[in-house]
C-alpha cells in the first residue's frame, strides 16, 4: 500500500479492494458495545483543517479513536496560520511534536502533496481545493458496493457542480477503475473545461440532460451546489438549477426503485436534492456517513499500523 | 541418493497426524469439553482464524451429535490485537462473528497450533472487547511447545515436541483441500 494518500491515483484496484474488505470488518466494530481496537495504540493523528468541515473531520477523529490512536484537531481559524505563519512552518512545527499522521484539508489544490514533501508523517488528503477528496470517493464506492454488490458494469450517474468538485474528480478515478459505467451530468457552465479529452481517456460519458440518463441509472450521486456560485454567474437562480439539474420529486419517479441515491453532504434541500429524494427509502446518505468511519478506520489501519516495509 | 531426485536440500517432511488421527483427536476433545463442562450448557465454541474456525465447527458437529442439539460456534480474528503489528506489513483482518454474544458463556477458544501463546494472548484481549464470558478455555489440535507467555491449553489433540527451527503445518480440507499435520 501507498505511504501517503494524496489522490486515488495512489491506490491500485487491489489496494482499494483491500481497503473495502477491511472496512467491512470495521463496520462490524461500529455495531459493538465496545467500539475499540488496539491497533493504533500509541500513534498520534493530527486533523489539520484549514477549511470548514463537520463530517470529514469528526469521521477521521472517531476512526482514529476507535483504533486507539491519539487524535488532535487543529482548525485553520485560531491556529498560528491566522497569525500569518506559513503552511510550511505550521506543518513542520506540528510534526516536530512527534506526529505519525497528518490528515489535511486545505483550499489550495495540491496542498497535501506539497506538505507530504515537507514532513516525515504520513499525509492523508481530506480535500485539497478543487483537486481531490480520496477518502470521500472510497466511502462512496464502498457504499455502492454494499448496495450493488460489484460495481462492474453498473451505471452510476453523477450530477452537480463538476467544475468545482474535488469529490467528482476523485470519484471519476475510483469508479471507472472499479469497472463502473459512469455518466456525469452538469449544466454547460459547470462542466469543467477539457472534460472531453478526459472522458475519452478515462472512459466515461458526459451529458447536459439529466432526464435522459436518469431512468438508466443503477445509482445516482448528487453533488452539492454551493449557493455562492450563483454570484459567479454559473447559474441564474437556485430555482432554475433545481428545475434543470436537481433530483426533484418528478425525477425521483423516473429513477429505478432500487437505485441508491448518494450525496456527500451537506445537502441543500430544495436545490440539488428535493426532500422527497433525500428522505426516500433508497437514499443512502446516512449509510455513507457510517461507511465513512469504517473506510477511514481501514485506511488509518493500513497506512499506520504496519511496520516500515522497506 | 542421486542429486536429480528432487528437493534433496529440503528437510524431510513428516506426517504426524493423518485425517483419521485428526478426526479421533477432535472426537476426544469434544468429549473432554463436554465432560469438563458437565454437558453443553452455556458452551460457546470460538474458532481463531484461519484454521481454528473449521476446527471449531467440527467440534461443534461432534458435540451436537452427542448432545442432540446445536452449540453456538463463532469466529474470532485477532489481527488488530497482535503484539507484532509493527514488525510486519499490515494484514487484512478476517470476520469476527459472535452470534448471540458471549456474555456469561463458557467460551472455548479453538486453534490449530499452540506455539508461543501470543495469538491466545491477543484472543483474550479481543474477548475483553466483545463481552464478559463466565470462563474461557483453550482447545488446540497440536501443542508444539516453546511458549513465550504463561499460557496453557485445556484440551490438546496431540503434544508434539518440536525444535524451534521446525515448521508445523496443519492442513484442513476446508482451507487446504486435505487433512493432515506435517512437521518439516
Amino acid at each position: 500500500m501507498t505511504r501517503h494518500l494524496l489522490s486515488i491515483d495512489d491506490l491500485s484496484v487491489d489496494d482499494m479492494t483491500t481497503v473495502f474488505d477491511t472496512a467491512a470488518e470495521m463496520h462490524d466494530v461500529q455495531r459493538r458495545e465496545v467500539k475499540k481496537l488496539p491497533a493504533l495504540r500509541g500513534r498520534t493523528v493530527i486533523n489539520l483543517f484549514f477549511e470548514d468541515s463537520t463530517r470529514t473531520r469528526s469521521s477521521f477523529e472517531i476512526a482514529g479513536k476507535w483504533l486507539s490512536a491519539d487524535t488532535v484537531n487543529i482548525t485553520g481559524k485560531g491556529s498560528s496560520a491566522s497569525k500569518g505563519e506559513s503552511l510550511r512552518d505550521t506543518v513542520r512545527t506540528i510534526c516536530a511534536m512527534g506526529v505519525d499522521a497528518l490528515v489535511m484539508r486545505h483550499s489550495a489544490s495540491g496542498a497535501a502533496l506539497q506538505v507530504s514533501q515537507w514532513v516525515d508523517a504520513v499525509v492523508i488528503n481530506a480535500g485539497d481545493g478543487t483537486h481531490e477528496h480520496p477518502t470521500q470517493a472510497l466511502l462512496d464506492a464502498y457504499t455502492l458496493r454494499q448496495r450493488l454488490g460489484s460495481l462492474e458494469g453498473r451505471h452510476v450517474v453523477m450530477v452537480g457542480d463538476l467544475t468545482h468538485s474535488r469529490v467528482f474528480r476523485s470519484n471519476v478515478k475510483s469508479l471507472t477503475r472499479l469497472g463502473a459505467r459512469l455518466t456525469v451530468v452538469a449544466p454547460p457552465t459547470l462542466m469543467p473545461s477539457g472534460i472531453g479529452a478526459w472522458s475519452k481517456e478515462a472512459g466515461f460519458e458526459t451529458s447536459y440532460d439529466l432526464d435522459a440518463v436518469l431512468p438508466d441509472a443503477d445509482a445516482v450521486m448528487m453533488l452539492r451546489v454551493q449557493r455562492e456560485r450563483m454570484a459567479g454567474g454559473f447559474f441564474p437562480s437556485a430555482r432554475e438549477y433545481a428545475v434543470g439539474y436537481g433530483l426533484t420529486r418528478d425525477r425521483l419517479a423516473t429513477l429505478g426503485a432500487d437505485a441508491p441515491i448518494l450525496h456527500p453532504g451537506p445537502m441543500n434541500r430544495g436545490l440539488e436534492i428535493a426532500a422527497d429524494a433525500a428522505d426516500a427509502a433508497q437514499s443512502v446518505v446516512l449509510d455513507q456517513v457510517s461507511a465513512g468511519v469504517a473506510v477511514r478506520m481501514s485506511l488509518l489501519y493500513h497506512l499506520l499500523a504496519g511496520g516500515d516495509v522497506s | 541418493m542421486s542429486p536429480t531426485e528432487g528437493p534433496a536440500e529440503r528437510p524431510a517432511e513428516r506426517t504426524v497426524l493423518d485425517a483419521r488421527d485428526i478426526s479421533r483427536a477432535l472426537t476426544r476433545i469434544s468429549h473432554e469439553i463436554l465432560e469438563r463442562n458437565k454437558g453443553s450448557a452455556d458452551l460457546y465454541l470460538l474458532g481463531l482464524h484461519t484454521r481454528g474456525v473449521p476446527l471449531a465447527h467440527r467440534i461443534g458437529e461432534r458435540i451436537a451429535a452427542v448432545e442432540g442439539h446445536e452449540v453456538p460456534v463463532g469466529s474470532l480474528d485477532v489481527t488488530m490485537y497482535r503484539d507484532d503489528l509493527r514488525s510486519q506489513p499490515t494484514r487484512s483482518p478476517h470476520k469476527t462473528s459472535v452470534p448471540g454474544g458471549i456474555d456469561g458463556r463458557v467460551v472455548v477458544l479453538v486453534d490449530d497450533v499452540l506455539f508461543s501463546g501470543r495469538t491466545v494472548r491477543a484472543a483474550l484481549d479481543a474477548l475483553n472487547d466483545l463481552g464478559r464470558p463466565a470462563s474461557v478455555r483453550l482447545a488446540v489440535l497440536v501443542d508444539r511447545g516453546h511458549r513465550e507467555l504463561p499460557i496453557r491449553a485445556d484440551h490438546v489433540g496431540k503434544n508434539l515436541p518440536s525444535a524451534l527451527a521446525e515448521r508445523v503445518s496443519v492442513h484442513l480440507s476446508e482451507t487446504d483441500g486435505d487433512d493432515g499435520v506435517v512437521i518439516a
